[in-house]
């Protein structure tokens, strides 16, 4: 039954989506029928947890022939850092879920199918152990995304959706060219089966791939108007898990099948991501909008995340996992709280908004609350993955480590900003007296975000300790999970 | 005299016999049968030969386990063909569906069936050829068939002009084929095409003149560029479900017959043409993405798109190996499929506003008509390459059998192709979807929608094998190494 997991993970949402386009349910019944599928979910995956034994690695392995001349299988399984990925992706896409319900989607039956199709397609990215099935599910998340962008997304649409597939698919076909050339030179496209490569061509496709979905810099020219243009629950999804699926990209695929090229280019990513970190703290900063602020955040984040996936150390994996959790809940609940805020005031630019908190206290707790664990504030979740990010690649070099600090402290100006702009101050003009403070249906999203977040700073080495097979006494994350993943 | 007469193993032929047969009941019925009801008998006489010559070449398939030629060696009794010949049927059945949806004028509704039944039997006549002469009989048997076809819409206009231009340019492609056959049989003395290659001398310029010659016939029929421009005019002019069952069935017809040609006819000069079919490849990958991207006429597109799928599919002809014939044969099942489907889509839209669809005029059809909808939104990302359908697999079959040549550069150009691609073809998502008809001020066409089961079954049909052919790539793949194996790899 274990086996089953992530295939029943993928394939529910997948089949809820297809009752959704034939079932002729009302607007209602449509959403709460998604929301109890994203919740069936959310069970399985806590199902899933309580069954995963942290000291092994891949669990749940199934697999099954798909075409067998070119030895591509239906291969699923989960490390401990998938689970942790499909646990974001899970709960993220409930509260998004609830909060399309809340907001009352136009055409719900093909918004909630294609919500549920999106929840499929990436627990599929980070279940799979094939490339093939790997490429597939990763392509197949773009399309909901597209429409979900194109169709109810804002007045700048079109031009958010063409940039969106135009970068990523300029990138995935390159690493489809990887994978063939992977696959075919490996003789099987099995992730576990096959064995490591040389060939730094190969690992530049599946980099610049994964370089763009993230995105890194400067790779990132669809994100702000994709982040922007976007429904706010698309948006949460887009920055809190299909940015995850990059950096998994990374961890999976990119790190352990191709050592040589790794150690070759490491330079080059580490650079990348600390200037996109640097460079989106202070995009971040200057950002009009509470969107662009975390749009650009975000891109800040995934550098971080590179910087610590690529310090090649039990450290940097460790806090990259720790951060990519983190970084997902706080991503997914800033953009639903800016959604939120949007409802009330219609705009999201900070010269009109302002003097929120005063009389609306559950609001002003619940962003005060998530953007101090944004600003990695000592003791919060965020912190700890940080500290072990930069703990991790000081020791590739001390500068990466000066860089990261440098970039805390933007961090904390970016997020102070925005809290200040949008609760503090004077009382913005389109803050009318009739912007209600968050409703309690809105709490019923947020809180439990917040609640994880508030978790994970008590005990953050949930994540970070049970993310990598150790064998005993040595938790030689980096040697173990080579072996692990051949 | 006594003339000797070959025998004759009539199930090999079963599948154009029983088609012909179709076509014969359909003309009967145009003279014998009240003309109310001509175009229900005639679509349900043309299906049912579509279906009983599958069903014959399903059976041809299954018992021929090794290729033998059959009547005086002219034709070949292999799984290839029959392979084909299923694929040419299919494209039919969803065709014949399509085509009953059509708003057609009484008088000439059964001589269309008619003329399509017998073009499915030249198709699987020409799948069968062995020798230069049943080649040119069986391609010219299933062109006439369609120049007639093609112009059956005589009132209109652009449906005369399609016809007339496809003549004058196929007639054009028919000659460069027969004088290239009659230069080869010069230079052989053969027509058979194992013995072709068995008395060939590889470096005759006569017999690379007549192969020269040959491929530019048959890139004709494949509408490969540069050969293609009689393409978009004829596929926009003809009868929208003429326009489908050609751009599947046609185009199957003469890939599988070129890879024929030149694998068992020519192959020691495959040195040369391996490199003919991959500028072809490339050639046709260019222009046919490339015009695709400017036009807004919908047919008009999907024939550039079709030219470009030509591209794709001429990859795996250009690899030369198992893989890529493999590939050539997968890519056929999902291909045509989702060709007829699309054009099926279209014609719906065409027959509810009464002109030609631009992509203006599909604005908001994706909530108007949900099925519909969503049948051309999967078969749109599909040709696109995403892997969603059948054609993926085949696309990354196609680029497989490439590396496997070690001719990744050709690879390289097929996925930049893709690239291109998905801006015209997410253009007719984005027109279905993302755009309502208030945005572009259009008048609603009025009324509810036609009821069109037939239309909706054969699009339903399409749609299943497009996706179907994704999950169920094994099977497929085992038939398709099966009729590989007749071409000696």
């Amino acid at each position: 039954m274990t086996d089953w997991l992530p295939t029943i993970l993928v394939f529910l949402p997948v089949a809820g989506a297809l009752a959704l386009l034939v079932l002729p349910l009302g607007r209602f019944a449509t959403a709460s029928f998604a929301l109890l599928v994203s919740l069936v979910e959310v069970g399985l995956w806590i199902e899933a947890l309580t069954r995963f034994d942290f000291s092994r690695g891949l669990q749940f392995d199934q697999q099954a022939s798909w075409f067998s001349d070119l030895h591509v299988s239906y291969h699923v399984g989960m490390f401990g850092f998938s689970l942790w990925l499909v646990g974001l992706t899970v709960v993220v896409m409930a509260a998004s879920i609830a909060y399309a319900f809340l907001a009352g989607r136009e055409r719900p039956r093909a918004y909630y199918g294609l919500m549920l199709l999106l929840t499929g397609a990436v627990v599929g990215v980070f279940c799979a152990q094939d490339l093939l099935l790997f490429y597939v599910m990763f392509e197949v998340m773009l399309i909901p995304l597209y429409v979900l962008v194109g169709v109810w997304g804002g007045a700048g649409r079109l031009r958010a959706t063409f940039k969106l597939v135009a970068y990523t698919m300029a990138g995935s076909l390159l690493m489809l060219v990887a994978i063939i050339a992977f696959g075919l030179t490996q003789g099987t496209f099995d992730l576990v089966d096959s064995g490591t490569s040389s060939s730094t061509w190969i690992f530049l496709g599946f980099a610049a791939a994964f370089a763009v979905k993230a995105p890194l810099f400067p790779f990132h020219g669809w994100l702000p108007d994709a982040y922007r243009e976007a429904p706010p629950e698309v948006s949460a999804v887009l920055s809190g898990v299909v940015s995850k699926v990059a950096a998994y990209g990374f961890l999976r695929i990119a790190i352990p099948k191709f050592p040589g090229p790794t150690h070759d280019f490491r330079t080059v990513l580490l650079v990348l991501g600390a200037v996109g970190l640097v460079y989106g703290s202070m995009l971040a900063f200057r950002a009009p909008d509470v969107r662009g602020v975390i749009a650009y955040s975000s891109l800040a984040q995934m550098g971080l995340i590179t910087l610590g996936l690529f310090a090649a150390n039990d450290l940097g994996f460790d806090g990259a996992v720790l951060q990519m959790v983190n970084h997902g809940l706080i991503s997914a609940t800033m953009f639903l709280l800016a959604g939120a805020i949007e409802r009330r005031t219609a705009t999201g630019d900070f010269v009109l908004l302002g003097g929120l908190a005063r009389g609306r206290p559950a609001l002003a707790t619940v962003l005060i609350t998530t953007g101090v664990i944004a600003l990695a504030v000592p003791g919060s979740g965020a912190f700890a993955g940080e500290f072990l990010v930069l703990a991790g690649v000081f020791q590739q070099h001390w500068v990466y480590g000066v860089v990261g600090a440098v970039a805390i402290v933007l961090a904390a100006m970016y997020m102070l900003r925005l809290i200040s702009a949008v609760l503090h101050r004077d009382v913005g003009p389109a803050v009318s007296d009739a912007a209600l403070d968050l409703r309690t249906a809105e709490l019923a999203i947020v809180v439990p975000l917040v609640a994880a977040l508030l978790a994970l700073s008590a005990w953050p080495a949930a994540v970070s300790n049970h993310s990598f097979p150790s064998r005993g006494a040595t938790p030689a994350v980096t040697q173990d999970f080579r072996e692990a993943s051949r | 005299v006594r003339i000797q007469t070959p025998h004759v193993d009539w199930l090999t032929l079963s599948p154009e016999l029983s088609l012909l047969a179709a076509g014969a009941v359909c003309l009967l019925l145009a003279v014998l049968v009240p003309a109310s009801w001509r175009r229900h008998l005639g679509a349900f006489v043309a299906l049912a030969g579509f279906v009983t010559a599958g069903i014959f070449a399903g059976v041809v398939y299954h018992r021929t386990t090794d290729a033998v030629l059959e009547v005086g060696d002219a034709v070949a009794r292999d799984r290839y063909a029959m392979f084909g010949a299923l694929v040419v049927c299919g494209s039919g059945v969803l065709a014949a569906f399509v085509s009953y949806a059509h708003r057609m004028r009484d008088a000439f509704v059964a001589e269309y069936y008619a003329l399509l039944a017998t073009a499915g039997a030249g198709m699987c006549f020409l799948l069968q050829a062995h020798n230069l002469m049943t080649l040119f009989l069986g391609l010219e048997w299933f062109s006439i068939a369609l120049y007639v076809i093609c112009a059956i819409d005589m009132e209109l206009e652009p449906s005369l002009e399609a016809g007339l231009k496809y003549l004058v340019i196929g007639s054009f492609g028919s000659a460069a084929l027969l004088f290239g056959s009659a230069l080869v049989y010069g230079a052989t003395g053969q027509l058979e095409f194992a013995r072709i290659a068995a008395n060939a001398n590889p470096h005759d310029p006569l017999l690379l003149a007549g192969l020269a010659m040959m491929l530019v016939g048959l890139g004709y029929k494949a509408s490969a560029a540069p050969f293609h421009q009689w393409t978009p005019d004829v596929y926009q002019g003809s009868p929208t479900p003429v326009t489908a069952f050609m751009s599947a069935a046609t185009k199957a017809t003469a890939l599988l017959l070129m890879l024929r040609v030149l694998r068992v006819a020519f192959p020691q000069e495959a040195h040369l043409w391996t490199i003919v079919v991959a500028i072809l490849a490339i050639t046709s990958l260019a222009i046919g993405n490339l015009a695709a991207l400017v036009q807004r006429n919908v047919k008009r597109m999907l024939a550039y798109s079709s030219i470009s799928q030509a591209g794709f599919m001429l990859i795996p002809i250009a690899a030369n190996n198992a893989l890529g014939a493999r590939a050539l044969l997968y890519y056929l099942v999902p291909y045509s499929a989702a060709s007829v489907g699309a054009f099926g889509v279209v014609a719906a839209r065409e027959r509810e506003l009464g002109r030609p669809v631009t992509l203006d005029n599909l604005s908001g059809m994706g909530w108007e008509r949900p099925f519909l909808g969503v049948a051309m939104w999967i078969f749109m990302l599909g040709f696109a390459g995403f892997p969603i359908t059948g054609v993926f697999v085949g696309k990354f079959y196609a680029f497989s059998a490439a590396y496997e040549r070690d001719w990744i550069w050709l690879m390289i150009i097929g996925i930049a192709a893709s690239l291109v691609s998905l801006y015209y073809y997410l253009g007719v998502v984005r027109a279905m979807y993302f755009r309502t008809p208030a945005e572009l001020q259009l008048l609603p066409a009025g009324g509810s929608p036609p009821r069109e089961v037939a239309l909706q079954i054969g699009v339903g049909l399409a749609l299943a094998v497009t996706v179907g052919s994704f999950f169920a790539v094994q099977p497929l793949i085992d038939l398709g190494r099966h009729a590989a194996r007749s071409l000696v790899f």
